[in-house]
């Protein structure tokens, strides 16, 4: 077996796997490198966001719902439920065949597609060679004409709460506790922050979530963030902001966590405890000092807009790169190497990167926010809608929330939707589309959508916009 | 792959020229060779045509922009697949379709509208053709025609002479009447009769002539190497750049050589004690020249924070009379446009410029050997009445000395 390729991509996230595939569909010779290995010695594909992120964070998110429903909301249906629990256990075990299933999956698709999968940890070297050290710790050297390096990210760690097997956590393991902690603290409320949170909170935990900063959810839209907060609140997670942790002491089997508020020191008692302050991109041992690729003053991968790095021919994507720190972004960025290295002129349009949030309600999210939009001082018309007038939410007993569009005074093209409700992450994909064919505000309101559906809200508050949306007054237009 | 679409280099004598007309826009498809956009100056309309087959990727300048010789007018995307120029046309399509067009029956078939751009175009009586799409692969959005609306408007209130303006027949967004040698008269912007006017002092009054130099810039680009980060995190920011040490440099050689630093007062010869170092600084409305007062005494951070303020604020059309008065000594970076090599003219009553241009990679000869060395040729103007020809040399040595040895800056040697 040759050691030469047209494509070497390293790492086997979403942003890798997905640009390894479609390397090798426009006929490239691709191998692909992945270092995560199981404990039984077997390759583990699909990365941060298969095996401990996107796709296990959801299947909890989802059993965790379900018991919610049972415990809460199921005899408002008329259906009587005695006492529902939680068996952790299977709840676990559902989790961990989804994912053994979807990175079988993306294994059963690299053989589909011709790409030779590599098991070890890649290093660039200089002039494209990829040395990569398998888990006996041979090294062996590849050659490439194009490499793209998609080794993602990984959590943050602060001083004051040090990882501790059994009791402070990262998100990975958040995953993965095998009972329901009595009292769960969680230090950032970010997206895995409430993601998490959320998950044990439902399934009975006592839930504090300690923030540092004085504004909720700072990036998103913030009408959206104080109806959120206010949902949160109502589920019972205790959100302290302007919060910051100074330690941690573990006795006696809990852990003490100290932190300082607005009003001074303040003391926390918890079992178990998630640092979700952010993620930091994965580039030790990656670069050798010769390779040519250089990092940005943040620790990113430097790349231009097409993910292209110093080097003609070496592409960086996904988490290690500038940008949103989502597995699509990811993605897109992966098919936009591979192409690019064909001789395709792709491009992705990082105006139109959808966010969500998968709690309940979900949060999500595409384009400018009111509060970006005044920033910049660009002149907008807002409208928005409830799903407490829409049919189909009352139907499924999930009222809250509303979505809201933000389209330019003057040419009245859509320049932001921001939704929060029920289903949100998959109506937001309604607004991600029509943004990308500059849709105005009118267009969305002159389009047909199906009754009854939580869709009709985005169109209510497309009309809304221009002060005509039928089924809910229409307000005068604020500024 | 982006490239820039530049003004063409202007004819000599011709200071500016003004962006007439774009004949593609931003998406549309073109071919090599084609004709993209026209620059008219007072002797002559120029034609910018397409390096390759691409899309016109950006317009920087406008209709009715003023522009200087070479400069950056767009962007350029060779190789790439956009548009096609169906809405666009020029009038001679449109005319021709005039009395027979079904505004619904044509549109239909050739261009895809979105639902309120449908409804827009028909409620306005617009043939889709004239409207300009910016929309994916062609298609006409709302946006596009509010647009198409709004200058359709501002054209007619305008240009009321127009011949082909009638009341049902579209009229394209074009500043300049189509037709043959057609011309059109703009009065000068006061910024541009009192800039016409001192560039015209400058050289009658004066005995203005210019010496050269060349400086290897290499030193001052390993300094910034190095130390760019920490200075851009020391300084809050401030970003390192090549003004502030050619700014210092000059500073330090104006003390050397005070008739450089001097203006001339009717009769009488004036020597400044301190340096107040313009920095000219090129805007849409033409060239302006603020002033760092008390340059000598600038830090480097100081220097480039304050040179970053002019430039918004020569943007944004906010600089005060006192901040572009008073100068002793002017620097003028051509280099930014790509000028290799110019003779700058007097900032009046100041008797000496200085020229900085564009850093070029040259093989030069060092010890004996060759060398491939990153190069600005650096030129001095200067007012031989006041300065003698070996002090102007001299003085430029220095800068190049300075430049070449950045620690003699600090050193003051």
């Amino acid at each position: 077996m040759s050691n030469k390729y047209d494509v070497i991509v390293i790492g086997a996230g979403p942003g890798g796997y997905v640009a390894a595939i479609r390397c090798a569909q426009l006929g490239l010779k691709t191998a692909c490198v992945e270092k995560w290995t199981s404990d039984a010695g077997k390759q583990v594909l699909g990365g941060t966001c298969l095996n401990v992120g996107c796709i296990p964070s959801k299947a909890l998110l989802e059993s965790s719902h379900k018991f919610e429903e049972a415990k809460h909301e199921l005899d408002q249906h008329g259906i009587q439920v005695e006492n529902p629990a939680i068996d952790v256990a299977k709840m676990m075990e559902r989790k961990d065949t989804i994912v053994k299933n979807l990175t079988g999956g993306i294994a059963s698709l690299f053989k589909a597609n011709g790409v030779t999968s590599i098991q070890g940890t890649g290093r660039l070297l200089a002039g494209k060679q990829v040395e990569v050290t398998d888990t006996k710790g041979d090294t062996t050297v590849y050659e490439a004409d194009n490499v793209i390096l998609a080794t993602g990210s990984k959590p943050v760690e602060i001083p004051p709460a040090p990882i501790t097997e059994g009791y402070i956590v990262d998100s990975t393991g958040a995953l993965e506790f095998d009972e329901v902690p009595k009292r769960l603290g969680v230090i950032g409320a970010g997206v895995i922050g409430l993601e998490l949170g959320s998950v044990w909170a439902r399934l009975g935990s006592e839930v504090t979530v300690i923030e540092a900063q004085d504004t909720f959810l700072s990036l998103v839209d913030q009408q959206i963030a104080k109806e959120a907060l206010k949902q949160f609140k109502k589920q019972g997670l205790d959100i302290k902001l302007k919060a910051m942790v100074t330690g941690t002491d573990i006795k006696r089997g809990l852990i003490n966590v100290s932190y300082k508020d607005s009003k001074g020191a303040q003391e926390l008692k918890v079992d178990k405890l998630i640092v979700g302050v952010g993620r930091s991109p994965v580039t030790d041992g990656l670069l050798a000092p010769d390779s040519g690729v250089n990092l940005d003053e943040r620790g990113f991968i430097f790349v231009d807009e097409h993910c292209q790095t110093d080097v003609p021919g070496i592409y960086a994507v996904g988490d290690v790169v500038r940008g949103p720190m989502l597995a699509h972004k990811g993605m897109e960025e992966g098919v936009m190497a591979a192409e690019r290295i064909a001789g395709q002129k792709t491009q992705v349009n990082y105006e139109c990167v959808p966010g969500v949030i998968y709690t309940h309600p979900e949060i999500a999210w595409v384009g400018q926010s009111e509060e970006q939009l005044k920033a910049d001082g660009v002149d907008y018309n807002v409208g928005i809608c409830p799903f407490a007038a829409n049919g189909r939410a009352m139907a499924a007993n999930n009222t809250a929330g509303m979505v809201k569009v933000l389209a330019d005074s003057k040419t009245d093209r859509v320049l932001g939707v921001h939704i929060i409700g029920q289903n949100a992450s998959e109506l937001i994909t309604q607004a991600v589309i029509a943004m990308e064919f500059g849709s105005s505000a009118e267009d969305l309101g002159l389009t047909m959508f199906a009754h009854p559906t939580l869709s009709e809200t985005f169109h209510e508050a497309a009309l809304a916009v221009g002060g005509h949306a039928i089924h809910i007054a229409n307000k005068k237009k604020r500024k | 792959m982006s490239t820039e679409i530049k003004a063409p280099t202007f004819p000599e004598s011709v200071a500016d020229g003004t962006v007439a007309t774009w004949h593609k826009q931003p998406g549309e498809q073109v071919a090599r060779d084609e004709l993209i956009v026209d620059i008219e100056t007072d002797k002559v309309v120029l034609e910018v045509v397409a390096p390759d087959d691409g899309v016109v990727e950006e317009i920087i300048k406008n209709e009715g922009d003023v522009v200087l010789s070479g400069e950056v007018i767009g962007k350029f995307k060779a190789g790439a697949t956009g548009s096609s120029a169906k809405a666009t046309e020029s009038k001679p399509e449109s005319s021709s379709e005039k009395a027979t067009a079904d505004e619904s029956g044509v549109a239909s078939s050739d261009i895809i509208m979105s639902p309120a751009a449908k409804k827009l175009v028909e409620e306005n009586g617009l043939n889709p053709k004239d409207v300009n799409a910016t929309g994916k692969d062609g298609r006409l959005t709302k946006e596009d025609v509010v647009n198409h609306l709004e200058s359709k408007k501002s054209v007619a209130q305008s240009a009321p002479a127009e011949k082909t303006a009638q009341a049902s027949e579209p009229v394209p967004a074009a500043n300049i009447p189509q037709g043959e040698r057609a011309e059109k008269r703009v009065p000068m912007t006061r910024l541009r009769a009192s800039i016409a006017r001192r560039l015209l002092d400058a050289s009658q009054s004066t005995a203005m002539l210019t010496t050269f130099n060349e400086v290897n810039m290499k030193p001052l680009m390993e300094l910034r190497k190095q130390y760019k980060d920490l200075f851009e995190k020391t300084h809050n920011g401030t970003k390192l750049g090549f003004m502030s040490l050619f700014v210092k440099a000059a500073a330090e050689a104006l003390k050397r050589f005070p008739a450089v630093n001097a203006s001339i007062d009717g009769d009488d010869i004036v020597y400044h004690g301190y340096q107040d170092i313009g920095v000219a600084v090129s805007t849409e409305k033409g060239l302006v020249v603020p002033i760092l007062r008390d340059a000598d005494m600038m830090s480097l951070a100081t220097i480039e924070g304050t040179i970053k303020q002019f430039g918004q604020k020569a943007k944004d059309g906010k600089l005060t009379i006192e901040e572009m008065t008073g100068g002793t000594f002017t620097i003028s970076n051509g280099g930014v446009f790509g000028s290799l090599m110019s003779t700058p003219i007097l900032n009046p009553p100041q008797t000496a410029i200085l020229g900085m241009h564009k850093i070029q990679e040259r093989p030069m000869a060092v010890n004996g050997e060759v060398v491939i060395l990153p190069m600005m040729y650096l030129a001095l103007s200067y007012d031989h009445r006041m300065i003698d020809g070996k002090e102007a040399v001299q003085f430029l040595v220095t800068i190049k000395e300075l430049i070449e040895d950045p620690a003699r800056i600090l050193l003051e040697i």
